[in-house]
């Protein structure tokens, strides 16, 4: 009689417990999915930043542009091959 | 309490109104038990149904980068616009809200909504930049959802476009590289669980039930500065001979690998609203033409390689024609008696003729096939095409034309990998657009000595006694030949138009690129292949070497006092 009150009472203690420790996994999974959540916005807002700051490095350094500026706000000219110095090791 | 003994007792209603209660109670009893456990699925799944929905994640498709790690193509997140009509709330007047965000036209979109009332999913716009899709979304307008997506970039626009081809509003590959490698930069849409309020707004986010998988990045082998290079001095080219069209193709020599492929006319991939049709074929590769001239070293390889002939062995080729089997071949003039290599330099297609006479027709046949024409050259571009090369039942007057260049037909880019083997001492590599990173397996088609022998007279035609002075460079050995093809047109040769082609190499002493140039009918004067392509591959080769750091080998010594040697440049 004893020992059976022992075992129903250990037993509703431990179902107690788990409950217990059933809430506070799930309220622990929320947090974790709300975190999730929040990284995966991240992930999405420097993908969107990354892709802008690409296009925009293309942009700016499209051949077509960087000729256009050497040539006329830069006066450069390509070398002419006499205007050319080699210097190599004697060997 | 014996005193009310004459009150009426309802001892029957009493009994009837508790077994009505007793009735409700097992009835709601019950009905409870039916919802949480008999029919316990069945009601969850329609509860779900009516707010929990499963969408898709759409994937990043794989970036494309040039040999470099540029960008060619890339893909960025955009939203697009959509509503379920059937959710959208008139009093709150959407069309006008989102035509002014969206930059439409009202009425134009609420015919559209009124039209397509009793559907569930209408595109409102597609592929708007983030910041708008924020504005929408702040409107909070009920029905009206955002979709993520991405759009296909292409930063080098017309430089590149052939090439990479380009991706549908929806990502998958439609032309060119985006569609021959479509399944590797293709990723795997994901799905994800969201919760939706009365109103079918979206409230969360409940679960990824598989996360997007993206698409793999693409190194191809292109050097995006000698693209460039090559598209300037192409599109100026086609611009200022007046020709229909025109082809450049640049191969790295020892890998196959293709550095810069132009086509003209070209298209910007980015906005293709104008597009029309043809004018995104990539003709280096998908389009035919018969060689010409460009085809006579290797008829000359089969002559060396045959041991019959030496490159100082002479032909007769008085009076400046040849009659085979009744039908004529000519010279420009007649050139009298004259060595292999001066066959290549003046371009005498009867010397030609007379050599391949010489030989057996496998011997000849066999060179032209081993060169890869007639076959892909395993490139995997879509809609590549072989050429056409007979080799069955020839009659001794095919067999003189196509020893230089007539009754066979090649892409550029074909021609330019047999050109590779020529440079790179007797090996056709296959030809790849991906980098290459390791040892190249390739199909050994003549001797070092006999591709160098050739290279020799090649060089003699970029000389100053030669047809193509025009594709000289500054400081670099230059060998190549030039190619003035008459069009074949309906009926027979046209005597009025022609391909003008170049198809060089460079440094001669050590070849390292090798480059193709075809124009299609140039209209303004000149249609040489020596006025006419062997300018372009000049400016292009000129810049490739430079930007490839590959050595000078063609300088002028000038000694210094002191211990280095100071070389200068000379003018070509």
């Amino acid at each position: 009689m004893k020992l059976q009150l022992t075992l129903l009472s250990g037993l509703v203690l431990a179902v107690v417990l788990s409950a217990v420790a059933v809430v506070y996994s799930k309220h622990q999974s929320r947090k974790s999915f709300v975190e999730l959540q929040a990284l995966y916005q991240q992930i999405d807002e420097l993908d969107i930043e990354w892709g802008r700051l690409q296009l925009e490095q293309s942009t700016w350094s499209s051949h077509g542009r960087i000729e256009e500026i050497a040539r006329k706000k830069l006066n450069m000219t390509l070398p002419k091959a006499n205007d050319i110095l080699y210097i190599t090791d004697e060997d | 309490m014996k005193t009310n003994t004459n009150k009426p007792q309802f001892q029957l209603r009493r009994m009837v109104v508790l077994a009505v209660f007793m009735l409700l109670v097992v009835g709601l009893l019950y009905r409870a038990l039916d919802m949480q456990v008999i029919n316990q699925t069945f009601f969850k799944q329609q509860g779900d149904a009516r707010h929990l929905r499963i969408v898709p994640l759409t994937a990043h498709r794989g970036d494309i980068y040039d040999r470099n790690g540029e960008p060619l193509a890339i893909s960025t997140p955009v939203d697009s616009v959509w509503a379920n009509p059937k959710e959208l709330q008139v009093g709150a007047d959407p069309a006008k809200k989102l035509a002014q965000i969206l930059d439409l036209n009202q009425v134009q979109l609420q015919n559209k909504l009124n039209k397509l009332s009793d559907k569930e999913f209408v595109y409102i716009q597609r592929q708007v930049s983030p910041d708008t899709g924020e504005q929408v979304k702040s409107l909070g307008l009920a029905g009206v959802y955002l979709q993520r997506e991405y759009k296909r970039f292409y930063p080098t626009g017309e430089v590149t476009s052939h090439v990479l081809g380009f991706a549908d509003i929806d990502d998958r590959g439609q032309e060119g590289l985006e569609l021959a490698y479509d399944d590797w930069l293709r990723g795997e849409p994901g799905a994800k669980k969201i919760m939706r309020d009365r109103l079918g707004q979206v409230i969360d986010d409940v679960e990824r039930i598989r996360p997007a998988e993206p698409g793999r990045p693409v190194h191809l082998s292109i050097d995006r500065r000698i693209q460039y290079l090559a598209y300037r001095a192409l599109k100026s080219s086609v611009k200022e001979h007046k020709a229909i069209a025109g082809s450049a193709v640049v191969l790295n020599v020892h890998t196959g690998e293709v550095l810069a492929m132009v086509n003209q006319p070209s298209f910007n991939a980015n906005n293709r609203s104008q597009l029309r049709p043809g004018v995104y074929r990539n003709r280096a590769v998908t389009d035919v033409f018969e060689p010409g001239s460009t085809m006579k070293p290797f008829t000359i390889a089969a002559a060396l390689e045959s041991g019959k002939w030496h490159p100082m062995d002479n032909v007769h080729t008085s009076p400046g024609y040849y009659s085979v089997q009744g039908s004529a071949i000519k010279d420009m003039r007649d050139y009298g008696k004259i060595n292999l290599s001066e066959i290549i330099l003046k371009s005498s297609n009867v010397g030609i003729s007379k050599v391949a006479l010489s030989l057996e027709q496998e011997t000849q046949l066999d060179m032209y096939i081993r060169l890869g024409f007639g076959v892909d050259t395993g490139s995997g571009f879509p809609g590549e095409r072989n050429g056409n090369l007979r080799s069955q039942r020839l009659s001794d007057f095919e067999r003189a034309t196509m020893a230089f260049g007539y009754s066979l037909s090649v892409t550029p880019l074909q021609l330019a990998r047999a050109y590779a083997a020529i440079a790179n001492g007797g090996t056709v590599y296959p030809v790849s657009f991906l980098r290459q990173d390791g040892d190249i397996q390739g199909d050994t088609v003549m001797s070092a000595d006999t591709a160098r022998k050739i290279r020799r007279m090649m060089e003699r035609v970029v000389s100053a006694e030669g047809t193509a002075q025009k594709a000289a460079i500054a400081n670099y050995s230059v060998a190549g030949k030039t190619g003035t093809v008459h069009k074949f047109i309906s009926g027979g040769y046209a005597d009025d138009r022609y391909l003008s082609v170049f198809a060089g190499m460079a440094p001669a002493s050590d070849p390292q690129l090798v480059m193709v140039v075809m124009l299609d009918e140039p209209r303004n004067g000149e249609y040489f292949g020596g006025q006419v392509a062997a300018p372009v591959f000049s400016k292009v080769m000129s810049g490739a070497l430079r930007l490839l750091d590959i050595q000078p080998d063609n300088l002028q010594y000038v000694r210094r006092p002191g211990n280095a040697t100071v070389t200068k440049g000379k003018s070509a």
